[in-house]
């Protein structure tokens, strides 16, 4: 008994190439920043110059300097790092945590899930930010008692995503194949549906930290997420609040860096997304 | 081969199922006079090690929760079940995982029946470790035999699912039925899915199998031509019960019930010189939410009595032969 | 065929894609006719091009699928009709049946609209002659209480009963070919059966030819009148149902009816085709089933054989087609 050649795997070709390209670019250029600043940066970001004081875009100072003398692309450089850790702090809890119960609510469903539903119900009720807003208001300012609003409430959203999936992946044969092999549920759930069920909750991932660094940004604007000495890009944005009309680059260029650093994750996620579903 | 004469293999006792279900207000208001569906209904029946059953039957049957009630992926709601004389039905931890040993399922979908995120060698790799039936150092070994048995080349183990067609997934499914060495196959509707040609490439698969490997079969099917060739019996199902069950070409010849005559009427035949013109059986399939009382064929069968409606007819017979009807062929 | 120019008649048609740098022939040149009130068989397993032909002599086939060749009726080539006369012909002369009614069928619309869509479009009736005929139609097609049905939507009917259904919209404008891919495919068998009867009943009244897309050889047995096979874009034979079945004269042919399990050799192994047919762009040089034939030689995998006729009324585009007689006799 044999089977003559097997049918060839098909071979798609690399659509959304370009973008894939782009996101690596602009990640790449945030991730050096964040893991190397001194060696990127041209200036001293905390060094007081009072002779360059509100100096526009030149050859010496490529992104202008503030009302301190402070090079801004130096600034831009050294706060990434804290961008980036807002970006995965705001988002690896919610992350792991969403998963997880997403996926136990989506198997088990039942009482279990009427529960999760009355949560969600709750927690979407409220607009995200003014949630986010009220428990460091209550906490107090800082990045981490950011880190612990978001992730207080941000769970929900992948919980959410992951039960969808999974409820979805339950009704698949191999599931029941898995449960007629003897597997325990929770193999079941977390070798078997858990990988097929990911791929949404990662490329929604990537839209999140681009949205948590906004978030970060916004609280950082309002006094509430990063506290000085500490810059991130947010209040680097808001330092420059006062002089939009005569440094209006103090402002622009941290926040053309959070568009961009948003836009290479989206693009990530973009292509993340296309790849996922062409293996299906 | 010989057929054993000892006690059955499996032995179903009056095994019943039923689903509610919840349906929206205005349906209930409308027209569905219960929100029970009743998918099996006192089924009974026996089989001998080393046969092939064939459980044929059309849409609402029973005969999908039947097997699944065998594998426990379902909880009947009344009835026995009896595998090598232990009750399959108390069955918890470790002696359920034994029992799934021994009773495993092959599925109907080429499609969703493989995890998509796993590679065949690693789905076949896991039931072996899984059950421990391999020392790990031997256990690629194991993998590449069980590809060989279902005639795949052994490069298959590396391979994901999407890159193999309909025909070849149904044979990983099987392999991964076997990795644990069972002595009854589930094989249910794993051909329906499938081109004729491939369909005949899987039939000489599992006819191979059987005699390699001793299988006793329950191979369920909708295709008659395809039970009638792999298997040793034959039960009819219709409507949650079985309506006849009997040795293969005794079936066929002279079905005694009149829903086997009108369902072999029914299959095409390949002699274009054969071709009636009137209908195999008039009417249509009752809703399985609201099965007749008495005889569930009784609002298509010409022979239905008054009887058919107060008496639900069960299955009697001799010789191994069984029709549940008042007015049975002869 | 008879005598009489054939109603239908399909030359050369080809159906390809763009793909993989290249262009895919999902059809490959098929030719067939089909003659008033006779019922054609078009047979294949999947990716044979079957669906694809049928759909594309009405121009149900749209970009990135191209149709070229010619699709003869009543004299007029469809291929080339501008919309508006293409769309008189579909449904009033030509009208099409699938697979899956519930896809079908309009699901916010109720049966009668449906058949009242097609009788205004094609018949002179008012609104109440429309109604009329509706309920008619849809007992005609065997639905009980028709009366009441009519206003019901696809939805609430059961599979058979939206077959029939489709038919009833089908056959409202009393067309002269009837079209049906795949009707019974997705129905038991005891509701096929009464389905394929109701089409063949129907075609005697109607006058109607049909062309028969299925992949069950029995379907064929029972209700077509000739049949061809496809495989892999292309007719391989053409035949009267009775002699392709007894004395087919292709390989795959051949190695279809042998895939078949017989009454009488229960549990006895079956001589299947071994291997899977080709994907559309990877088709061979040669005969396309030549990777996968027991008779095939060197001059098969040079090029595609033509399909002739190799006795009356029966065309095979298989180069050893006098071997397959030969073997017959002797068995």
């Amino acid at each position: 008994m044999s089977v003559l050649a097997e049918k060839p795997a098909w071979r798609p070709r690399l659509r959304f190439r370009g973008s894939l390209v782009v996101a690596t670019l602009l990640l790449g250029l945030f991730l050096l920043a964040a893991a190397a600043p001194g060696w990127l940066a041209p200036y001293d970001p905390l060094a007081f110059d009072m002779t360059a004081i509100l100096k526009p875009p030149s050859g010496l100072h490529p992104f202008g300097t503030d009302n301190f003398g402070r090079d801004i692309l130096s600034r831009l450089i050294w706060a990434a790092h804290i961008d980036l850790a807002i970006a995965l702090c705001t988002t690896v809890f919610p992350v792991i945590f969403g998963t997880v119960v997403g996926a136990l609510v989506g198997y088990y469903a039942g009482w279990l899930d009427a529960l999760f539903g009355r949560i969600v119900d709750l927690v979407v009720t409220f607009p995200f930010l003014v949630i986010v807003i009220t428990i460091v208001s209550v906490l107090g300012p800082g990045l981490f008692n950011m880190f612990i609003a978001v992730s207080a409430v941000g769970w929900v959203f992948y919980a959410r995503l992951m039960r969808a999936e999974v409820m979805t992946q339950k009704q698949a044969d191999y599931a029941s194949a898995g449960r007629v092999l003897g597997y325990g549920e929770l193999r079941i759930i977390f070798r078997h549906l858990l990988p097929n069920a990911i791929g949404s909750i990662i490329v929604y991932w990537m839209t999140d930290m681009a949205l948590g660094i906004l978030l970060g940004s916004s609280l950082g604007y309002l006094g509430l997420g990063a506290q000085a000495p500490t810059a991130e890009w947010g209040v680097l944005v808001a330092d420059g609040k006062n002089f939009l009309n005569t440094g209006w680059w103090i402002s622009f260029f941290p926040g053309i860096a959070i568009v961009l650093t948003g836009l290479g994750f989206s693009l990530l996620g973009d292509s993340i997304a296309d790849r996922l579903r062409r293996g299906r | 081969m010989m057929l054993s004469s000892d006690a059955p293999l499996l032995e179903v006792t009056t095994l019943s199922k039923q689903f509610a279900v919840r349906r929206r207000f205005l349906e209930a208001a409308r027209r569905r006079s219960s929100a029970v569906l009743r998918a099996l209904e006192s089924v009974s029946f026996a089989v001998r090690r080393g046969e092939t059953l064939g459980v044929v039957g059309e849409s609402g049957c029973g005969k999908s929760t039947l097997a699944r009630c065998l594998v426990r992926l379902h909880e009947p709601d009344g009835g026995g079940i009896r595998f090598d004389g232990q009750d399959v039905l108390t069955l918890q931890g470790s002696g359920l995982r034994r029992y799934h040993r021994r009773v495993q399922m092959a599925f109907q979908d080429p499609y969703s029946s493989l995890n998509p995120r796993m590679t065949v060698g690693h789905a076949l790799a896991e039931a072996i470790r899984f059950h421990d039936l391999r020392p790990p150092a031997q256990t690629l070994a194991r993998v590449a035999e069980l590809l060989e048995l279902v005639g795949l080349p052994t490069t298959a183990a590396e391979r994901y699912p999407r890159e193999f067609s309909g025909g070849q997934r149904q044979r990983i499914g099987i392999a991964r039925a076997l990795a644990v060495e069972p002595d009854l196959l589930i094989a249910d509707e794993i051909v329906s899915a499938l081109d004729v040609s491939v369909q005949a490439q899987i039939i000489n698969l599992l006819l191979d199998l059987q005699e390699r490997l001793h299988l006793t079969i329950l191979f369920i099917a909708h295709d008659l031509r395809v039970v009638r060739h792999l298997s040793h019996r034959v039960a009819v199902m219709y409507l949650g019960s079985i309506v006849e069950i009997g040795e293969t070409e005794q079936l066929f010849a002279r079905p005694r019930h009149p829903y086997t005559a009108a369902l072999l009427a029914a299959a095409p035949e390949m002699d274009p010189g054969r071709r009636g013109t009137r209908d195999a059986i008039s009417g249509e399939l009752p809703s399985p939410f609201d099965i007749p009382t008495g005889c569930a064929f009784r609002t298509r069968c010409s022979r239905a009595s008054d009887r058919c409606a107060a008496v639900r007819p069960t299955l009697a017979g001799a010789g191994g032969r069984m029709a549940a009807c008042h007015h049975p062929l002869s | 065929m008879a005598a009489a120019a054939p109603l239908l008649s399909v030359s050369d048609l080809r159906v390809s894609i763009d793909a993989g740098g290249g262009s895919w022939m999902l059809v490959d040149g098929v030719s067939l006719q089909v003659g008033a009130g006779e019922v054609l068989g078009l047979v294949g397993e999947s990716g044979s091009g079957k669906s694809l032909t049928l759909r594309s002599i009405v121009r149900l086939v749209r970009a990135p699928l191209r149709v070229a060749g010619e699709v003869r009726w009543r004299g007029a080539n469809l291929l080339e009709l501008p919309e508006r006369q293409l769309n008189a012909i579909r449904g009033r002369e030509i009208a099409v049946i699938f697979q899956e009614p519930m896809t079908a069928l309009n699901p916010v619309l109720t049966v009668g609209e449906q058949i009242r869509e097609s009788l205004r479009a094609h018949s002179g009736l008012d609104r109440p002659g429309c109604r009329k005929r509706a309920i008619e139609l849809l007992d005609h097609v065997g639905i009980p209480a028709a009366r009441a049905r009519v206003d019901d939507y696809p939805h609430q009917f059961s599979g058979g009963m939206r077959q029939r259904a489709m038919i009833a919209i089908a056959l409202a404008a009393e067309p002269k070919l009837l079209l049906a891919d795949e009707p019974t495919t997705a129905l038991d068998v005891t509701i096929q059966d009464q389905i394929l009867k109701l089409i063949l009943r129907l075609k005697a009244e109607l006058g109607m030819s049909v062309v028969l897309v299925t992949h069950d050889l029995g379907v064929i047995a029972q209700s077509c009148d000739r049949v061809a096979v496809m495989y892999a874009g292309r007719v391989v034979e053409q035949a009267p149902v009775a002699t392709l079945l007894r004395e087919p004269r292709h390989a795959y042919t051949r190695g279809l009816l042998d895939s078949v399990p017989l009454a009488g050799h229960a549990r006895r192994p079956l001589r299947p085709i071994g291997g899977a047919p080709p994907a559309p762009g990877e088709r061979p040089a040669g005969c396309s089933f030549a990777p996968r034939c027991g008779y095939a030689t060197e001059i098969c995998q040079r090029t595609p054989p033509p399909l002739i006729a190799v006795a009356q009324e029966h065309l095979s585009a298989c180069l050893h087609h006098a071997r397959l007689a030969a073997e017959e006799v002797r068995s």
